[in-house]
């Protein structure tokens, strides 16, 4: 049974236009999602009546926007079903989420000999943060590889988890091969051997329905645009025992609690790593979105996005020359390929002539890029506002491109 | 012929082509055309790195002319860095300096040079424009 993706697709007023003459099939969704008329509304409508500033005033405008920060963070703990609020940080994405650990866990608990493992498949901000603060505490970044068909050795994560390691940072979903990693099983792993855990949520949040707790993941970062909500919001979850004994990351008004030439003591979490005005119209944008994701059918969502990506696929498979980077068994609605003879750049450009948007490039992930031995990819991704006839326009856009070269 | 009149006939050629297409194509052909760099060239010194397309451009200078020779590894790319090679190589620093690429905007392929755009191209121009700059201030030390 499929959703009413006609009816769906009213909610998002962006997708019903233009482009080059051609209606936009828009097939970047991995890079950011487009916002329902119900999450604009609402920010909207913050704007026009709402807004002061949190936290810090008795008027009325003030308490009426901290009341509903509170509350957007309040939904926020729901979707991830944390334990309690204050385990909900506000950042500006899932960029500043992991730097945020990277930084105060690792100022806590990373020192000299000791390791972080990442994996290959990993977005550059689960890579750099970390690698930063290695170098700074003379501590060693160890690698998880992944096989040509995109899947993670679990077998090797055995050797890599060992009494040196002070936490393991993977991916939910890959933003290039579009892998669903087997994150419930890697967290028992590195817990059996007391490793805590990051899992990025950048790709996994908007498809996924999450509950920290059943995961015992002991932090997780997402990003508002990536499902359904605004840029610039984003959020990371972490467990309570370690956001209390981690030290702040950015430091001005709010995170304190006495400030005093002589010293300052901080205040409790998560205000503790909310340093100056947060982005709180982001938050309700991003309440929003969650409220709408709730009203739909998720699993009905998901199972559609996967009869799309099976689509796709089968029918790219039938193209000469194109090969697909990932074909994971559990797979998320990404699809990165090259056509021999083809550079990316001319594909894309070509295909943008047409209407049709995908991202090109090195996608934030040149280990990938390095794995399969390629200079940049095109990456198609889906959302559930896709449909199979926009699947098979972008699938006879390339037959017809391919004739060009 | 001077630098803007090859940049006329450039525009003229592209003029009588309605489809967008058929406009693509022939930069596709320009850039099949392109003789390719020599290897030695294609070095990390000589590489205009765009985020998505590389472009590598090697220059000589002698009897008061630069001759640039480029290659892109896109060959959208090499199809216009074909068309910046016919109108700059081969041409006195000031000839170089005193010359705009309009050409790219009145065939309708401005978005190919605007600096949001990540292919390597206007750092292109702005390389050639160097050279010039650096070999004009030389040549007028020297005399």
């Amino acid at each position: 049974m499929f959703p009413d993706i006609t009816k769906l697709r009213k909610d998002f007023p962006i997708l019903d236009q233009s482009v080059n003459g051609k209606p936009l099939i828009y097939l970047d969704n991995a890079a950011t999602s487009q916002r329902p008329l119900q999450v604009i509304d609402r920010m909207n409508e913050f704007s026009l009546k709402i807004n002061g500033n949190i936290h810090r005033a008795t008027h009325f405008l003030a308490n009426k926007t901290t009341e509903a920060f509170e509350c957007a963070r309040g939904t926020l703990r729901t979707f991830l079903n944390a334990s309690e609020s204050s385990e909900v940080i506000f950042t500006h994405g899932t960029t500043e989420s992991i730097n945020l650990v990277a930084h105060s866990f690792g100022e806590a608990f990373i020192n000299a000999g000791d390791e972080v493992v990442v994996s290959e498949m990993e977005h550059h901000a689960n890579i750099v943060p970390w690698q930063i603060i290695c170098n700074r505490k003379g501590a060693t970044l160890k690698v998880l590889r992944f096989t040509d068909q995109g899947v993670l050795d679990l077998a090797e994560l055995d050797q890599l988890l060992t009494h040196k390691t002070k936490i393991l940072a993977v991916t939910q979903v890959s933003n290039t091969l579009g892998t669903v990693n087997p994150i419930q099983k890697i967290i028992t792993k590195a817990h059996e051997k007391n490793i805590p855990v990051l899992i990025d949520g950048a790709q996994g949040a908007a498809h996924f329905r999450i509950d920290v707790q059943e995961l015992d993941c002991d932090f997780y970062a997402l990003s508002g645009h990536k499902m359904y909500g605004p840029t610039g919001i984003g959020v990371l979850y972490g467990k309570r025992k370690w956001l209390d004994r981690m030290p702040p990351f950015l430091s001005g008004g709010e995170m304190i609690d006495r400030v005093t030439f002589g010293n300052t003591t901080f205040n409790e979490i998560p205000y503790k790593f909310e340093a100056g005005t947060p982005h709180y119209t982001g938050a309700i944008g991003l309440a929003a979105a969650i409220e709408y994701l709730n009203n739909q059918d998720i699993s009905i969502l998901e199972k559609y996005e996967h009869e799309l990506l099976a689509e796709a696929t089968m029918r790219l498979k039938q193209i000469d020359g194109l090969t697909i980077y990932g074909e994971a068994p559990e797979k998320s609605g990404v699809i990165s390929f090259n056509i021999e003879g083809i550079h990316p750049f001319d594909l894309g450009t070509l295909l943008d002539q047409l209407g049709i948007a995908v991202r090109t490039g090195r996608l934030c992930a040149d280990p990938v890029m390095d794995h399969y031995g390629v200079e940049n990819m095109v990456r198609a991704s889906f959302a559930f506002y896709n449909t199979f006839k926009e699947i098979e326009t972008f699938y006879k856009a390339l037959i017809r491109l391919k004739t060009m070269f | 012929m001077t630098i803007d009149d090859i940049q006329q006939q450039i525009i003229e050629d592209f003029s009588g082509i309605e489809d967008w297409m058929d406009k693509y194509s022939l930069l596709i052909e320009l850039g099949n055309e392109l003789e390719p760099l020599d290897p030695k060239y294609k070095v990390d010194s000589n590489l205009i790195r765009g985020c998505q397309s590389r472009v590598w451009l090697h220059q000589e200078f002698a009897e008061g002319k630069i001759v640039f020779e480029a290659e892109s590894d896109a060959l959208i790319v090499k199809g216009l860095v074909a068309l910046l090679l016919k109108i700059y190589s081969d041409r006195t620093p000031s000839e170089i300096l005193g010359s705009e690429p309009r050409f790219i905007d009145e065939i309708g392929l401005r978005q190919h040079l605007s600096p949001t755009r990540s292919n390597g191209l206007l750092a292109m121009v702005k390389q050639m424009k160097l050279y010039a700059l650096a070999y004009e201030k030389l040549s007028s030390k020297n005399n």
